[in-house]
């Protein structure tokens, strides 16, 4: 008897939903918080926008980004996290006793980051727009944005399994969230690439993959509909997803290798 | 043995870097609805047995079968012919009993009415359709064995492996527990592997015991018959006067010969007469005892005679786990 991959996948990913929904504490943070840090930048950054060469008229504006990819982040400690506990609690063992495939494991938790960061995309353009937040590609421009929010989770998603399928801890995990943290910052995340003054800190935001999600973002925002910046955001937020998910998968048949 | 409910092994080993064999050797064979106690303090190698067995840690070296199929070549066969409780119950505190139940029945392919109406069944046979909907972590250690084993049973399995089913719990609860493992084997056939380290809970349940110490299998047999081998029981005496211990001691000495006692007090394997003697021959020398104990054989007195120690303070600092060789 064995069921079809996708009932494995429904029950996990419902399973990893259930649970987050179960723990409001994570919700609240993960809402609050890039949304905080969001309204700190904004205001404590304003003048930048009157930068000359600056690209929007609006600080705010120009970081609308920021709250979306630490949402990702966040939503991607918070998997891998989960993971790493069942590894340590021995509910992977559990699961490792069913015919279930280890395929679904993954989709099943990346489901969970994706529901999670669905709510966060949504949630945060209704609080953006409620701030004064002008986005320039409308309403079809808001769809594009959660959607590549949403990818960028599950980019994100694949990295925190990877760290909790190698590491099988919790602490390990959480302990790389400061790593991404400061590689957001090593981006185009609080200036253009083009008013960065430091050649070593230019040179980093422009092979920081990250910066191209933030702009790609960004554009939706602040551009309106910029097919360069959307190809390039699109293009790095599927090559992290590629990569993330085949060094996840690689990561999975590692551990539960029989 | 065929595609069987039986288990069999043949060597099996199993190293960890940096620490003993934690399983040097094992050969056993479990038949078709027998319930299987492997008994043996902390440490011994129980737990990594198990794990082997039940393909979630794969052997250094030995082979072995369970239902019939290997577990190195054949893991999904294995794993979807048994149901297991390892040691941890392990669960997730933020879903509620039956959701473990139907995500676990999901997994296994259930259909959709079946999972619902096995979900209500196993919970109710545990005693857990109350509890059903509140979320684990509000659980006692009694209720989530209750909803681990309930979990390992969902798809009816023909192997039962329980690690160590009962640890921690309290007596009711223990019966409670022993009552439904005993009805498995007995109404519906089902093979069972248990790990314990109660002797009580081995004598109780297994139709045969593997005493295993220091990842090897030190006896094996019924737990009567490995009682009769150790033969006559043993008599332990506390002298009223803390002084007349060595007295008491020369006297009882005549019966048989020491064995390990409780502090202040005497004991010995009677190899001849019996405990009305024992009590004519200390009033003869007007020595007084405040306790005088009769003992027949127990899973202890076989395991001190196989090992030399006393299955109560034998364990160690638990299995090595840490680094796979």
């Amino acid at each position: 008897m064995s069921s079809s991959l996708p009932v494995q996948i429904g029950a996990l990913a419902l399973r990893s939903i259930v649970r987050t929904v179960r723990q409001p504490a994570v919700i609240v943070s993960a809402l609050l918080f890039p949304m905080m840090f969001f309204y700190i930048n904004a205001y404590g950054l304003d003048a930048a926008a009157r930068i000359p060469g600056f690209p929007a008229d609006s600080y705010m504006d120009f970081a609308f980004a920021f709250p979306l990819v630490q949402a990702a982040l966040f939503g991607s400690i918070t998997a891998g996290a989960d993971l790493a506990r069942d590894i340590e609690s021995g509910f992977f063992d559990r699961l490792s006793l069913t015919p279930m495939r280890p395929v679904a494991l993954l989709a099943g938790m990346l489901a969970g980051v994706v529901a999670l960061g669905l709510l966060q995309g949504v949630v945060f353009i209704a609080i953006g727009l409620l701030m004064g937040v002008t986005i320039s590609s409308g309403l079809p421009g808001m769809v594009v944005l959660v959607l590549l929010t949403v990818l960028v989770a599950l980019g994100f998603g694949g990295v925190g399994a990877i760290l909790a399928l190698r590491t099988g801890s919790v602490e390990a995990v959480e302990s790389a969230f400061p790593l991404f943290f400061v590689a957001i910052f090593m981006s185009s995340i609080n200036l253009p690439r083009s008013l960065i003054e430091a050649d070593w800190f230019r040179f980093v935001a422009t092979v920081n993959p990250i910066s191209y999600l933030v702009e790609g973002l960004r554009s939706l925002v602040i551009t309106g509909w910029d097919a360069q910046a959307l190809l390039l955001g699109f293009g790095c937020a599927l090559a992290i997803i590629v990569i993330a998910l085949a060094g996840a998968g690689a990561s999975l048949r590692t551990r539960v290798a029989r | 043995m065929g595609r069987t409910g039986g288990i069999e092994a043949w060597g099996l080993v199993r190293e960890f870097r940096k620490g003993p064999r934690a399983v040097d050797g094992i050969s056993l064979h479990v038949e078709p609805g027998e319930v299987y106690g492997f008994l043996g303090p902390n440490g011994a190698g129980k737990s990594t047995t198990v794990l082997m067995l039940t393909t979630l840690l794969p052997p250094t070296s030995g082979v072995a079968r369970v239902a019939g199929y290997d577990i190195v070549k054949e893991g999904p066969q294995v794993r979807a012919s048994i149901g297991a409780a390892l040691q941890e119950a392990a669960l997730d505190p933020f879903l509620t009993g039956r959701d473990h139940m139907r995500l676990q029945a999901a997994l296994h392919g259930l259909g959709r009415a079946e999972r619902g109406k096995r979900t209500e069944e196993l919970l109710e046979r545990v005693g857990l359709s109350e509890a059903a909907d509140r979320k684990v972590k509000g659980y006692s250690g009694g209720m989530k064995r209750r909803l681990d084993l309930a979990l390992a049973l969902v798809h009816r399995p023909r192997i039962l492996f329980l690690d160590e089913p009962t640890t921690g719990l309290d007596p009711q609860s223990r019966s409670a527990l022993w009552a439904e493992v005993s009805r498995l084997a007995r109404e519906e056939g089902v093979t069972v592997f248990l790990t314990t380290q109660y002797l009580e809970e081995a004598d109780v349940l297994a139709d045969r015991v593997g005493i295993i110490d220091r990842g090897r299998i030190v006896a094996e047999d019924t737990p009567e018959n490995l009682k009769a081998e150790i033969g006559r029981p043993s008599v332990e005496a506390t002298p009223s006067e803390g002084g007349e211990r060595d007295a008491v001691a020369r006297v009882l000495r005549r019966f048989g010969e020491e064995i390990p006692a409780q502090p202040g007090a005497v004991a010995v394997r009677l190899e001849e007469g019996d405990l009305a003697e024992v009590v004519r021959a200390l009033d003869a020398a007007n020595l007084k005892v405040s306790n005088l104990r009769l003992d027949e054989p127990s899973l202890d007195d076989v395991f001190l005679e196989k090992t030399g120690r006393s299955l109560e303070g034998a364990g160690g600092e638990g299995e090595p786990q840490a680094e796979e060789v």
